[in-house]
């Protein structure tokens, strides 16, 4: 492992690395020339809630699709739990953005969770009746499961989400990486998808997500990671989210007023 | 109609329309989900120039170097629509548009430019192709299908559409669940180990192949409507991939028969004299099916429709 390491470029005695659900080190991501990641080094703790928080156009999705290998960095490395991305798939399960993918597509609700179930059902293997039960039981847990037979353009917003999440749950992952699982979703749905990230943090499972409604950080998440473009701070919400880091952040796009009172909210 | 006449005379062209006309329907599915029906028209129309410039280095008409000629310009197509997406950075849309009504211009001109009055080759053959004449003169009735005299005389154009449709059948039943996946969430797909990026130009490949072995037997209006026509149809009908890849099926089969009957006995049932090209007949009645369907079929709401809540 230590010689997979220093082939990838990390230097094998950081023990941060090696324990970590996922190092990146030195990743940039650029579209048509123009960097939207720049020189980033992200090391999430293990058990943690880490918010990636950002301006719009800061390089949030950018992150966390470099660090799955969707888009394809110009430099930079990322390790899963010490390994190379490719050895870990199994180890990590995706919630894309919700608007990424047509909700018009002839599937039902059952089927979308039994994606989350592609590695254990291979190519060809048939789908029986335990992995119905599996899909129901993650279903159930995001209070969706009475909902199996809908087609998925049948569903509010917020229910799509969840039907998403249930898919993830269905991946049985240690780490789990969502994109903005909170944007234009109703209150229930908020409450449903906090609770079962929750959950997980509970079972040992670490959760990073995009974030951006910086008013619901604190209560969320125990660690923060601040972006535009370029790394701004990380760490403990009680040391990196601050009216400096926040400051630093998002510049003259977030009022000082509100910046006070999120610190204020702070203590 | 007894065997004796159905089987030398509308068996044969009865099968190859309807296995090209399946052939291209099944790939047509995810092509229309992913937004890329347009390939299928492309591609039937790039074919053109690359069958002449093949007939023109050969000076024969013959399978194999058609089918590569039409390969090759379906490779070339596929290199100056992405030229020309990136040089004037516009639309895929806008520049299949621009390169295969081009290079179909370019095929016709070159074909008249070109002495093929002595070989059948000719826009109307590309068009409409000469699915009345694929016909079976060594049969004599229902016994010929297992004798194998008559069974070698068979319009070769029969079996290579067949194993077309085999092959196209066995590369979407044995990637079922990855060109699900990858279809409805690509991002999803690659994290979970599919190669998105190969699986995508496989499928495009598979459909070239239909529609260069489609065309080669029925011509290019039978491949553009089938690719489009029994899958949107389907759509309407069902909200589940499993259920439209039948329907579609369904479609496309209802197509050749209906088109083929219609366009030998509907005129004489007119009281005209001639037959209309079989090929128009199956591209029209595919389309009436999509009509049918969109004003009838169960699922033609749309998310975010009324009546869908």
């Amino acid at each position: 492992m230590v010689e997979l390491a220093a082939k990838q470029g990390v230097r094998p005695t950081d023990p941060s690395v090696q324990a970590s659900p996922l190092a990146i080190r030195g990743l940039t991501v650029s579209y048509n020339q123009k960097p939207a990641v720049f020189s980033v080094d992200m090391t999430v703790q293990l058990g943690s809630m880490t918010a990636i928080i950002g301006p719009n156009g800061a390089g949030k999705s950018t992150l966390l699709k470099a660090a799955l290998g969707i888009v394809r960095p110009v430099s930079g490395q990322v390790t899963v739990f010490g390994r190379p991305l490719e050895k870990q798939r199994a180890r990590i399960a995706y919630v894309p953005q919700r608007a990424s993918v047509d909700w018009d597509f002839p599937t039902r609700v059952i089927d979308v969770v039994l994606m989350g179930l592609s590695r254990e059902l291979g190519l060809l293997g048939r789908v029986r009746m335990r992995h119905i039960a599996k899909a129901m039981d993650c279903l159930n847990r995001v209070g969706m499961h009475d909902f199996a037979d809908r087609q998925i353009g049948q569903l509010s917003g917020g229910q799509q989400q969840r039907v998403f999440l249930a898919r993830a749950l269905a991946q049985d992952a240690d780490l789990y990486l969502l994109d903005e699982p909170f944007a234009g979703v109703d209150a229930a749905t908020e409450k449903a998808i906090i609770a079962v990230l929750k959950s997980l943090k509970q079972a040992g499972k670490t959760v990073v997500a995009v974030h951006h409604d910086l008013a619901t950080v604190t209560d969320y998440f125990d660690h923060v990671f601040l972006i535009n473009t370029r790394k701004l701070a990380a760490g403990p919400v009680d040391e990196a989210f601050t009216a400096e880091t926040l400051q630093a952040t998002y510049g003259g796009r977030l009022a000082t007023a509100q910046i006070d009172q999120i610190a204020g909210a702070l203590g | 109609m007894s065997g004796e006449e159905f089987v030398p005379l509308s068996l044969t062209p009865l099968l190859i329309g309807i296995c090209a006309a399946v052939a291209c329907a099944l790939p047509g599915n995810f092509l229309l989900l992913r937004r890329q029906a347009l390939i299928g028209d492309a591609i039937s129309h790039v074919v053109l120039p690359g069958i002449v410039v093949a007939f023109l280095l050969t000076g024969v008409i013959s399978t194999w170097p058609m089918m590569l000629g039409a390969a090759g310009a379906a490779a070339v197509a596929v290199i100056l629509i992405e030229a020309i997406r990136r040089l004037g950075r516009i639309e895929p849309g806008a520049a299949m548009g621009v390169v295969f009504t081009t290079m179909f211009a370019a095929g016709v001109l070159l074909l008249e430019q070109t002495d093929t009055s002595s070989v059948h080759l000719d826009v109307e053959h590309a068009l409409y192709g000469n699915l009345e004449s694929l016909i079976w003169l060594d049969a004599t009735g229902w016994a010929s299908l297992l004798d194998p005299k008559a069974l070698a005389g068979l319009p070769p154009e029969l079996p290579r559409i067949a194993v077309t449709l085999l092959a196209v059948a066995l590369f979407i039943g044995l990637f079922w669940r990855p060109l699900k996946i990858s279809t409805f969430d690509e991002g999803f797909a690659r994290t979970i180990g599919i190669r998105t990026g190969a699986l995508g130009l496989a499928l495009v490949l598979v459909a070239a192949i239909s529609a260069v072995a489609a065309f080669d037997a029925v011509g290019s209006i039978i491949v553009i409507a089938m690719f489009i026509c029994p899958p949107a149809a389907a759509r309407m009908m069902t909200n589940r991939l499993e259920a439209q890849i039948g329907w579609s099926v369904l479609f496309a089969v209802l197509s050749a028969v209906i088109g083929y009957v219609l366009a030998g006995y509907g005129p004489l049932w007119l009281g005209w004299a001639d037959a209309v090209s079989a090929a128009g007949m199956i591209a029209t009645v595919s389309g009436v099916i999509l009509v049918l369907a969109a004003a009838f079929g169960p699922c033609r709401g749309r998310a975010g429709a009324p009546g869908t809540g």
